[in-house]
């Protein structure tokens, strides 16, 4: 081979493909994940050198490219995903920018025989793009012997090796649970190339996701109503139940509530401004505090 | 002789990307692919057997192509068709069928059936495919 490969070749090859718009929309979009982020990026990278590679002849297997995505609830596993369709779909690697969801309901039957033409309907359906089986641990049942869901693994796993071209999956999950799910299943995990981890968020990362949620709204919070969300992310997250992000999204949706009966109950003429504004007293309402307050009482009682 | 039924009939014989194609053009339509597979080719036989059912929400070529595969191994001495049906008001109807398989390129075709009808002043006339006379399974 006698053509070289510079620098500039390879960057210019990585913008035509639209991809670097991608991951600048993650950066934008996706407050922290930082490890995800680097972790896509390395993939986009290697999948660009790849495809270089394979158009100047250098022969090599197709990558791997079905992922484990682990984390928490509401980290952006489901989000993440979205995003890398369109990256795979961009650099060629699957032919169609589209992305099926799946859980155990879709995968596996209710009876014998029921759940290998279930699970072939959705793999078919899910074909030249990305499969997405959000809670995969559910899949196994370590418990039952019996569970269809064992059918649905070993058909998955059939697909996974044998159409690597037509289908990339990607598996999600909390993480104990799908490394167990891994332990119990060790040929899946050796099918997947890209074990992904999903941090959770900070106290900054989630204020600032808050307030990307309530711009995108078109909503503000004013100076009070800012001090009140940084406590009220602070209380939220030593409860529990504490969905990361999901529960941020669901609290704005509440102080939306709040607000509307709040203009309600003001009688008179409404303002552009009021309706966009979210007052204090909006987020104080929220049983957040008390029960925050009440956790905080109880730790200093306790023994 | 070869059989002629459906499109592509008097074309030579599809090659896998070619039956991708087309596969990808019925559902660029919007149609639900289905294959089909029979070793009675008689050409009034409109009955034939299902591979499993019609694929409706498909947005690629490659999950039909996958059922067809298989269901070329499953009967690789029968014919396989692949349908188009387009489920829209008004049509309602297979707008596409073509054979994608073929057991032989050699048929060996169809025997004229005369029937004696109304004592014997009239003639019928029918086909049969001679493949017939074996039993169902062992025709090819």
């Amino acid at each position: 081979m006698t053509e070289t490969v510079n620098t500039t070749d390879l960057k210019a090859l990585l913008r035509q493909t639209g991809v670097p718009e991608v991951l600048e929309r993650l950066e934008r979009d996706l407050v922290g994940l930082i490890p995800v982020k680097t972790r896509i990026h390395e993939i986009a990278a290697y999948l660009v050198v790849d495809k270089l590679r394979r158009e100047l002849g250098l022969e090599a297997a197709r990558p791997v490219l079905h992922m484990a995505f682990t984390g928490n609830p509401g980290t952006g596993k489901t989000t993440v995903a979205l995003r890398m369709a369109t990256i795979l779909n961009r650099l060629g690697y699957i032919r169609r920018d589209h992305l099926v969801v799946a859980s155990r309901d879709d995968l596996v039957g209710q009876y014998i025989g029921h759940t290998a033409p279930k699970t072939k309907e959705i793999l078919k359906r899910a074909m030249g793009g990305v499969l997405f089986i959000d809670e995969a641990y559910s899949l196994y049942r370590a418990e039952n012997e019996r569970d269809y869901g064992q059918e649905t693994i070993e058909i998955l796993l059939q697909v996974m090796e044998n159409q690597r071209e037509d289908l990339v999956v990607i598996l999600a999950g909390y993480e104990d649970k799908m490394e167990q799910f891994f332990a119990l299943n060790p040929g899946m995990r050796s099918r997947i190339a890209h074990h992904i981890r999903f941090p959770d968020y900070t106290e900054e990362e989630l204020v600032a996701i808050g307030k990307l949620m309530i711009a995108e709204q078109n909503y503000y919070l004013d100076e009070s109503a800012e001090r009140a969300f940084l406590e009220y992310v602070r209380c939220r997250r030593m409860l529990p139940n504490f969905a990361n992000a999901r529960s941020i999204r669901n609290a704005i949706d509440r102080f939306k509530l709040r607000q509307a009966k709040r203009l309600f109950e003001q009688a008179g003429q409404v303002t552009a401004d009021d309706l966009r504004r979210i007052e204090e007293s909006d987020i104080r309402a929220s049983r957040v505090f008390q029960e925050c307050q009440e956790l905080e009482k109880g730790g200093e009682h306790a023994p | 002789m070869r059989i002629h039924q459906g499109t592509f009939s008097f074309l030579p014989d599809l090659t896998d990307a070619q039956i991708e194609k087309q596969i990808a053009y019925i559902i660029r339509n919007g149609w639900a692919v289905s294959i089909e597979y029979t070793d009675d080719p008689n050409p009034y036989n409109t009955y034939w057997n299902m591979w499993g059912l019609p694929m409706f929400d498909l947005e690629d070529p490659a999950g039909a192509m996958y059922e067809f595969k298989k269901c070329r191994e499953a009967f690789p001495k029968h014919y396989i068709k692949v349908n188009g049906y387009d489920s829209s008001p008004m049509w309602q109807a297979q707008r596409v069928s073509f054979i994608a398989h073929r057991p032989t390129q050699d048929d060996p075709g169809f025997r004229l059936k005369r029937t004696l009808w109304s004592d014997g002043r009239v003639q019928k006339y029918g086909l049969e495919p001679y493949v017939v006379d074996k039993p169902a399974g062992e025709r090819y």
